[in-house]
């Protein structure tokens, strides 16, 4: 593999990672805080690709009519905020509908219940908007900047760039503000941290809502990258994150992007080095191998001390 | 203390009586009174059911008592029940009626003076002719019942692992692939003249004796596919193991659509039908007998204590590895007897069948019917599949139907609709004797 060669899977993986990554941090915050699965959360990705898809073309359409005229990257931006707001309602209906009456059973029947979900949403999108698939318009025009004999589009640095962005963004609100305070104390004793005033239940929605919202850029972001959706488009990669999560250990929220930053690369130089259809069988057997050696993921623990219901 | 719908003698009175009176009169019917009157009933419907059904206005005999016809016309909706009243119903119900005392001799003679097994297997003859002779009217439902028993065995192999070990276990469809490939591949190789494998090696007529063999070959490669994940089960539960047979799943899959030698991406096809509906019955008779064995056996206990505290067992002696391995390698087992099966009933595979999707179909029926009881298992797989035929007009929208119940189900009862419950076949075929006047 030449260096060039070498340098455009390198920027492949930072993308397909970042996607992963975002996905695999709403798994990760989830089960932290909550300690249950969402396996719903891939098809929440879905449904923010979709409902950026939607803005996106409303923006544009709105420019092109002459109505609301915005440069492209003025769209790129109003769609972001916007999708993310509204797919976290999504999330926070989701988490009411479908996980609050099931706080105290076992963690089994939540993830069922996760599951089910996730084939409405599926089975929603299939039926109010037909099996076409739907095309994401073009917001930015495709620059490719050459770097020396490498060659690297704009819309990856646009789109590694803002996961980035978005990620410190998540660390930062955990780590300093009040809101983040409670998440942690949450996640450190699930039962006992209520008594001392905390609201779970807001917790929880805000815990859903921060998850959705980064689940929705991904989505918009994947849309930017591979512009054709339909709406399986969630389920292997949510499975996919869900594993990257797992991976980085349970709860940890640094463990969950480096995992999904992780695979993608996995993914991405294995395809690169061995005939693509093998593809997911190595990925998998390599992640297989991971778990055996550390069963715990790379920042998780190898039991845990907090009290769980 | 007399409420006021009771009279001097204490018993209610009014219209809750009779229904009660009713109720309590066919409490005192066993199980093989029942089964004598659905087999004259689905004989009338075979043979006698036709005119009638023209009569009432139905194109044909109704192929799942009418149910379906709910959504395709519902006009026809009161001529559905008013046949499915005469001709289930009502024969049913006096025929069990009348022999109930001749019933109730024989089941507690059967009881009492013979092994257990000659009771069972006469009921389960019963059975096996009542599924027979209903499903002689048409194939649609031939089929059905086959998927519906396969869909037994699958879930109780599920039930093994996920309620009775309560592992979150996601590799089943991994296990069903490599039964149903291990399967097809030694029946395509032994008794079919095919492209892949070359000619046969046996004679097609040795094939149906033989298919056992072939189906517990399947079911050996498909236990030896369950050391990938029983053996890491060792170390880790829970959510770890989740992912790791998640893993199992995707990597059974992607293999099978490399390996070109036993047809890739587009799958098996040419099996014989060697699967028909009395093999697949005894089949899923043994799975039911083995499974329910296993629960009241000394690993089955092991795996239930292993499930609610593993330290615990092995303090108290349990040898968890061993229970972990043999409640992995009997599920895997019965998982590919199940794939094989379902290979052998419509004689075509591919890996797309074996993926997230069925993973979450077997999910809802184990979590539908109930954890770690083997009724709940049976209700579950019966139940669902009935849903999916019932709703199938509605096509895309059976998606949406079929999670909100489940999701409801969820709500109401987290371990399912019959769960933890004990199988005992004795109170199932007992003689239910009238009291004493």
């Amino acid at each position: 593999m030449t260096l060039i060669d070498f340098f455009r899977h390198f920027t492949n993986a930072l993308q397909w990672g970042s996607f992963y990554a975002l996905i695999a941090l709403g798994y990760s915050m989830v089960y932290g805080i909550m300690m249950l699965f969402n396996f719903a959360h891939g098809d929440i990705f879905m449904v923010g690709a979709y409902i950026g898809m939607f803005i996106s073309s409303g923006l544009v359409g709105l420019s092109t009519l002459g109505i609301l005229v915005l440069p492209g990257w003025a769209i790129l931006v109003l769609t972001i905020i916007t999708c993310m707001i509204l797919t976290s309602f999504v999330g926070m209906a989701v988490e009411r509908i479908g996980y609050r009456p099931l706080r105290g059973a076992p963690r089994a029947s939540a993830a069922i219940t996760g599951l089910m979900i996730g084939i409405i949403l599926e089975t929603g999108n299939l039926a109010l908007l037909g099996a076409q698939r739907r095309k994401y318009p073009e917001l930015i025009e495709k620059v490719t900047y050459h770097i020396g004999p490498v060659n690297v589009t704009n819309t990856k640095f646009i789109i590694v760039f803002l996961s980035i962005l978005l990620m410190i963004a998540l660390h930062q609100f955990i780590r300093r503000t009040k809101w983040g305070m409670a998440m942690r104390a949450m996640a450190y004793d699930f039962v006992v941290v209520p008594l001392m005033g905390v609201p779970m239940n807001l917790i929880a929605v805000l815990t859903f809502a921060l998850g959705s919202a980064l689940a929705a850029a991904a989505g918009t972001f994947f849309g930017i990258a591979y512009p054709v959706l339909e709406p399986y488009m969630g389920m292997i990669i949510g499975w996919k994150a869900f594993v990257a999560a797992i991976l980085g250990g349970r709860g940890s929220i640094v463990g969950a992007a480096l995992a999904g930053y992780l695979l993608g690369f996995i993914e991405i130089f294995v395809a690169a080095i061995f005939p693509s259809t093998l593809r997911d069988l190595i990925a998998y057997s390599i992640i297989l191998l991971i778990l055996t050696i550390r069963p715990h993921g790379f920042f998780g623990e190898a039991y845990s001390a907090r009290l769980r219901i | 203390m007399r409420t006021r719908k009771s009279d001097a003698s204490g018993a209610k009175t009014g219209k809750s009586s009779a229904l009660r009176k009713f109720g309590c009169y066919l409490g005192q019917i066993p199980v093989l009174g029942w089964l004598l009157g659905s087999l004259v009933a689905v004989i009338i419907e075979s043979t006698l059911s036709y005119p009638l059904a023209r009569s009432l206005g139905l194109p044909n005999i109704p192929a799942i008592f009418g149910l379906r016809l709910v959504f395709t016309k519902p006009l026809l909706i009161p001529s559905a029940l008013l046949f499915v009243f005469i001709v289930y119903a009502v024969p049913i119900v006096l025929v069990a009626a009348l022999t109930a005392s001749a019933t109730n001799k024989l089941s507690g003679l059967l009881l009492k003076k013979f092994p257990m097994v000659v009771p069972v297997v006469i009921h389960l003859v019963f059975l096996y002719a009542i599924m027979h002779v209903w499903g002689s009217i048409n194939d649609y439902r031939v089929l059905m019942l086959s998927f519906i028993l396969v869909s037994i065995i699958l879930t109780l192999s599920l039930n093994l692992v996920n309620g009775y070990m309560g592992e979150f276990s996601c590799s089943h469809p991994g296990f069903m692939a490599l039964g149903a490939y291990g399967c097809s591949v030694l029946t395509l190789i032994f008794f079919v003249n095919d492209d892949l494998f070359g000619a046969a090696l046996l004679p097609q007529a040795w094939g149906p004796f033989l298919f056992p063999l072939c189906l517990i070959g399947g079911g050996i490669v498909a236990s030896l596919g369950a050391l990938v994940v029983a053996i890491p089960s060792f170390r880790t539960r829970g959510d770890y193991l989740a992912i790791i047979s998640l893993a199992f799943t995707f990597i059974v899959k992607s293999l099978i659509e490399n390996l070109e030698v036993i047809g890739g991406p587009r799958g098996l096809m040419n099996q014989p039908k060697f699967a028909g509906l009395p093999i697949v019955f005894v089949w899923m008779c043994l799975c039911v007998w083995v499974c329910v064995n296993f629960t009241r056996s000394i690993i089955g206990k092991a795996a239930n204590a292993v499930r609610d505290n593993e330290t615990a067992a092995d303090a108290m002696t349990i040898n968890t590895r061993r229970t972990k391995m043999v409640t992995f390698l009997l599920a895997a087992f019965w998982a590919g007897v199940a794939g094989g099966l379902f290979a052998h009933i419509i004689g075509y595979i591919n890996p797309s069948t074996f993926g997230i999707l069925k993973l979450s179909e077997v999910l809802a029926m184990v979590y539908l019917g109930g954890l770690n009881s083997v009724v709940g298992s049976i209700a579950g797989a019966v139940g669902l599949q009935f849903l999916m035929e019932i709703l199938r007009p509605l096509a895309m929208l059976k998606w949406i139907v079929i999670p909100v119940l489940l999701i409801i189900v969820m709500i109401r009862r987290p371990a399912g609709l019959i769960s933890f419950t004990e199988f005992k076949v004795e109170n199932i075929i007992r003689p239910r004797r009238k009291k004493e006047r």
